[in-house]
């Protein structure tokens, strides 16, 4: 998986839940990539799925991802090709999530407050450094067992390579 | 470093990954005690063949209920509880609880399928509910509890801790959801992001062993990794008499060795952050749309008319909950234009509100029951919301879109208001209705 993350900004404010990331109602019958994708953030912004484009990074406020454990949350913006989340902080399910799906999670509050709406941003995970129109921003590097997993390009990949080792 | 005061989330990731002590912020390799899923067990099934193993690693340290959309309310719905039924008869999990016998929290309680001082990993978000009983539950997400089935381990960060000491006792129909909205309101939604959060002091003996699940559950609405209540005799006799008439055995010694299994920080532990409630001046406390933390008085709210009044979940769907609602309701009626839908958390709630004849007088009142289950908590079914209608509800979340549509208001409150505001048909306190 690529270490530098590049795209638009789509930008929320705090506490933004699983629910309204990915409706609970169709957390048991909506499997597949294709079924999951047109209900990413359905019930905070409809524009998003219209607009979204491959590269895209969402940047938010505090405790992105609060509440439900649905994995779909972090795998709907996947699947609409969302590289990295910016937030101030993290509900931690929904990190483990992202960061076991590929998805670079990255906590940054200086980023987050300094980033506008539509601007386009990079976060780079091996310098450790969001860059955005105001500056560069750095952030604490993951630890290096999620290193290990993300370098191996989620969780399921590199269970596999050790069950095959 | 060895010898160092432990907290409780560190001694039992320690045991459970096999260290003699942990460090704060220390990632290790748990092995848990209980892996639990439920309707999410066929997604994570294809995750887990994906993986290319035959045999589960830990069938015997699985649980997998049937909660979250029970009966099947669509064709889809039905499929994906077959799926799960298939991979439970060719893998043999013999922990499996089919439709009706509850929500996962309550009957995993029941059951006692978790201990104190163990770890227990969950496909489901209220899992710190355990902490209720001094063990420590965290939820997951489904690729992890495929990993998880595959290897039997998964990697845990150990948690700062946050203490909160309670002193005194509650008022009257003051509850522990009360108490967990107060926090809730004063700390907000990220108050304990991470954190372990571990209560303690004489104040949480004056507690019953449902009002602390209702605690312990509530947690995670604060962002907490997990809950921790030290347990007491009561907890461990709870436990010990279910054991003792399952299995055949000594009440007595089946207590104990619960007891000697439970896991106590250390006196001088290092905490993040210190709270002290006075449980006395806990007041009524309700939770309006659309967060958690958005907590008022009951009595600023005498506005807001009722459409449905929700009495369940894994929060306060137990018999301690009913039976307050039968305090309130007994020898009333609901209002004309309000629905009252009580769905107990699971079937011996159910059996004991027969027994007890709260079912029939409750119903005479105007209620619907339920199959047990999750309900609709989240949105699945039996009892979702139109656009533009109210709810007043016993559960966890209010957030937007919850209950199936966006346009919808949730507001969340202790199963004595739920029903004092069905009777009413706004948001009311016991008191306007027992008065």
């Amino acid at each position: 998986m690529s270490p530098l993350r590049q795209g638009r900004v789509w930008k929320y404010g705090d506490d933004v839940n699983t629910d309204v990331i990915f409706p609970g109602k169709y957390t048991y019958t909506l499997r597949t990539p294709e079924e999951i994708a047109p209900h990413a953030l359905e019930d905070l912004d409809p524009a998003f799925v219209c607009g979204v484009e491959p590269g895209d990074i969402i940047v938010a406020g505090n405790n992105w991802g609060c509440g439900s454990s649905r994995e779909q949350a972090a795998t709907c913006l996947v699947y609409n090709g969302v590289s990295a989340v910016v937030a101030k902080s993290f509900g931690r399910i929904f990190y483990r999530n992202a960061i076991n799906n590929g998805l670079a999670a990255v906590a940054c509050s200086e980023a987050v407050e300094a980033i506008q709406a539509g601007e386009t941003i990079s976060v780079d995970l091996d310098a450790c450094v969001v860059r955005c129109d105001r500056g560069q921003f750095p952030f604490p590097p993951v630890g290096e067992s999620l290193v290990r997993i993300l370098e191996a390009g989620g969780l399921v990949a590199w269970a596999k390579e050790r069950l095959a080792s | 470093m060895p010898g160092s005061p432990q907290t409780f989330a560190q001694k039992v990731l320690a045991r459970a990954a096999g260290l003699e002590s942990t460090e704060i912020g220390q990632i290790v390799d748990a092995r848990p005690d209980v892996a639990l899923s439920h309707d999410n067990s066929a997604a994570i099934r294809a995750i887990w063949q994906e993986l290319g193993q035959e045999r589960l690693a830990i069938p015997d340290r699985m649980a997998i209920t049937l909660d979250h959309a029970v009966p099947a309310p669509t064709a889809r719905h039905a499929q994906n509880h077959a799926e799960i039924r298939e991979f439970v008869a060719e893998q043999g999990i013999a922990s499996f609880f089919e439709i009706g016998r509850g929500i996962c929290h309550q009957v995993l309680s029941e059951e006692v399928l978790v201990r104190p001082g163990q770890l227990i990993l969950g496909a489901d978000s209220h899992t710190p509910h355990f902490g209720w009983m001094g063990s420590l539950g965290a939820g997951v997400g489904r690729s992890e509890m495929a990993v998880l089935w595959a290897t039997g381990e998964l990697w845990m960060r150990v948690p700062e801790s946050l203490r909160v000491e309670l002193e005194g006792e509650l008022g009257s129909w003051v509850t522990s959801k009360d108490l967990a909205l107060h926090l809730i309101g004063a700390l907000g939604q990220d108050g304990a992001l991470y954190r372990s959060v571990e209560f303690a002091g004489p104040g949480l003996v004056t507690l019953s062993l449902e009002s602390r699940m209702a605690l312990a559950n509530m947690m995670a609405e604060m962002g907490a990794k997990n809950s921790y209540l030290e347990p007491d005799e009561a907890v461990f006799r709870y436990l010990g008499e279910r054991l003792a008439a399952r299995a055949g055995t000594d009440a007595a010694a089946e207590t104990s060795g619960l007891a000697a299994g439970a896991i106590y920080p250390d006196p001088d532990a290092a905490y993040a952050a210190s709270h002290s409630i006075d449980l006395s001046q806990v007041q009524v406390q309700v939770a309006c749309p659309h967060r958690v933390d958005n907590t008022r008085a009951v009595s600023e709210l005498s506005h807001i008319h009722v459409d449905q009044a929700f009495i369940g979940t894994c929060t306060n769907g137990r018999a301690e909950d009913i039976e307050q609602v039968h305090r309130v309701l007994v020898g009333r009626h609901i209002a004309s234009r309000t629905r009252l839908l009580i769905i107990p958390a699971s079937s011996q709630v159910l059996g004991e509100a027969l027994a007890r004849g709260w079912v029939q007088d409750l119903m005479q009142a105007g209620a619907v029951f339920g199959t047990p289950g999750c309900g609709p908590c989240m949105g699945n079914h039996l009892g979702v919301l139109a656009p533009g209608e109210v709810c007043i509800s016993s559960a966890n979340r209010n957030f937007r879109g919850r209950m199936g549509t966006p346009d919808a208001e949730i507001y969340l409150a202790s199963p004595a208001v739920v029903a004092a505001s069905a009777v009413l048909g706004r948001i009311a306190s016991p008191e306007e209705v027992m008065a």
